[in-house]
């Protein structure tokens, strides 16, 4: 199930933007703050209706999908982390299967265990620390068992064990079928855990297309301005700023 | 049925024909004269009248508080109950609340024009903000337009009778306040409970309740009709009744999972059960004149809130 944006240009914040991504992979989008990189999620997430263009899923528009047939096929993850009452974790993953209209205990038991949560299932969502309420809402997403997960910032506020933890489990999910994309500000994570970059800027695609030619120091030098180096083993990268 | 809804309905099995046989006469079914005359056409309406009321403001409360993910909401933000106190307030001024329909039906169309006007201001975007502002605005508007017709009342005693009706209460109500009363509540029950899915994922934010399936404007809709119904119909029998709908939830979440959708039929049992109480206690009370039921539960609720205000600070620091 084939995932596109075609030609899409949103409230001025973006521009002309195509991409046609594959499922089973881990596609992460980047960008200066202000290039769209959210806007861009929550477009291919059917959220935003784009001016002109089209998101697509499988050749059909998100537009034109009712809300529950397309909740049913793409999970999305804010980057805020709210959850405004105190609900046991179990019931909150369970909301993962609202879009299917059915309260199916296997998938959110099943979700609750690839997450390493079956000790929380009857814990208050607002005790948990932040790595386990990341892992929560990552579960209720699963428990969807949607197509696509698009996730936003899903490793912001994370310390360094729960950001590599979170990317296992996303990494599972995608060796599973199920296609992955992450806005990531993180240059480093996109560069050694994503399968393909879409670099964003002031709304338009500057680059796109495997980690080490997507991320390429001209294109960090053009985009963020910023003059930096990659040092290290592919996959094992780190950057470096002058 | 969950754990609360079974408390609260034990309860109101109990309280109920406690409720029947307590007032300025205790009823003795047996040596009272005139008691079959009593309960069937004073106490029993409105006893009955309490429930559908109390259960009514109960649900609302229960519904505005998931809607805006805030424990301290309350219907009487929308500005629905003050938009139907204005339409009786109207039918007081000038004077046609002789008739026992008129009043109640200018009530029912103030509570109509004020989920007009919120529709017209916030309906389009379903944005909870806006629509949040526009309540408010629209209770601070009726709220002066009451003020006025007070000052320019043509005589003394119009202005009394609208300050004591603005005071809620269920004195001398009949069974034709139930008749009118009950099924619009009951309505606007059924469609605040329809709403406690789309409720449930709102506690992740609106954005993932979107992404879930829901669709905010039809939510905004069963909302802003569920407590139109139920708030309207409530204000134009009883007047302005405040603070169950704030106080009832939150002594019903802690028996729940804290799910909204878990809350609301609870919360009607036990919004009943409050207003039943109440107005029970009130007729008991020595004072010369009754006190108003919306009088007891403001000099209830408002402490109450202070408390929770205090807590929720406590919580904070």
């Amino acid at each position: 199930m084939r995932l596109a944006a075609q030609a899409i240009s949103v409230a001025k914040r973006l521009s002309d933007v195509s991409l046609m991504l594959e499922p089973g992979t881990i596609t992460a989008i980047c960008g200066p703050n202000g290039a769209g990189k959210s806007t861009l999620l929550e477009t291919l997430a059917g959220l935003l209706e784009p001016d002109s263009g089209a998101a697509l899923l499988d050749g059909e528009p998100l537009a034109a999908m009712t809300p529950r047939t397309r909740g049913q096929k793409i999970g999305y993850l804010p980057q805020a982390h709210e959850i405004a009452w105190d609900v046991p974790v179990r019931s909150l993953v369970a909301l993962g299967r609202m879009p299917h209209g059915d309260s199916d205990p296997a998938p959110v038991a099943a979700s609750l265990a690839a997450l390493d949560l079956q000790s929380f299932a009857e814990r208050r969502a607002q005790s948990l620390s932040g790595g386990e309420t990341a892992r929560v809402l990552l579960a209720r997403v699963l428990a969807g068992e949607p197509a696509w997960i698009l996730a936003d910032e899903p490793l912001a506020a994370l310390d360094l064990a729960h950001q590599l933890a979170l990317l296992r489990h996303l990494r599972s999910a995608a060796k599973a079928g199920a296609g992955v994309v992450l806005v990531l500000h993180d240059l480093a994570l996109a560069m050694n855990h994503a399968d393909r970059v879409v670099v964003l800027d002031k709304g338009r695609v500057a680059a796109d297309g495997g980690c080490e030619n997507a991320l390429a120091t001209e294109v960090v030098e053009r985009v963020w301005g910023v003059t930096a180096r990659w040092i290290g083993e592919p996959g094992q990268r780190a950057l470096v700023t002058f | 049925m969950t754990r609360a809804s079974a408390i609260f309905a034990g309860l109101l099995v109990i309280a109920f024909p406690l409720s029947l046989l307590a007032g300025r006469v205790w009823l003795d079914p047996a040596t009272t004269p005139n008691a079959v005359l009593i309960l069937a056409e004073l106490r029993l309406p409105r006893s009955v009248l309490a429930l559908i009321v109390g259960g009514g403001l109960g649900a609302a409360g229960a519904a505005m508080q998931g809607y805006l993910r805030n424990p301290l909401a309350d219907p009487g933000l929308f500005g629905i109950a003050p938009g139907a106190a204005l339409g009786a307030v109207v039918a007081l001024f000038f004077g046609f609340a002789a008739s026992a329909w008129l009043l109640p039906i200018f009530a029912l169309i103030g509570a109509g024009g004020a989920m007009a006007l919120l529709a017209l201001i916030a309906g389009r975007t379903g944005g909870i903000a806006l629509f949040t502002l526009a309540g408010l605005m629209i209770a601070s508007l009726t709220g002066a337009l009451m003020a006025l017709a007070i000052s320019l009342a043509p005589n003394a005693f119009a202005m009394e009778t609208i300050v004591m009706w603005l005071n809620g209460a269920l004195t001398d109500r009949s069974w034709s306040d139930v008749e009118l009363a009950a099924p619009l509540v009951l309505a606007g029950i059924a469609l605040l409970w329809r709403a406690g899915r789309a409720l449930d994922a709102l506690t992740l934010g609106e954005a993932v309740a979107r992404s879930l399936g829901v669709q905010p404007r039809r939510l905004l809709w069963l909302l802003v009709a569920g407590i139109g119904l139920t708030v309207g119909a409530i204000t134009a029998v009883a007047g302005i009744i405040g603070f169950v709908g704030l106080i009832v939830p939150h002594l019903v979440r802690p028996l729940t999972d804290r799910r909204p959708s878990q809350l609301i039929l609870p919360s009607a049992l036990a919004g009943a059960l409050l207003v039943l109480v109440a107005d029970s206690a009130i007729r008991l009370i020595p004072t010369m004149t009754e006190i108003r039921l919306g009088i007891a539960l403001s000099l209830l609720g408002a402490p109450f809130f202070l408390w929770l205000l205090l807590r929720m600070r406590r919580g904070l620091a």
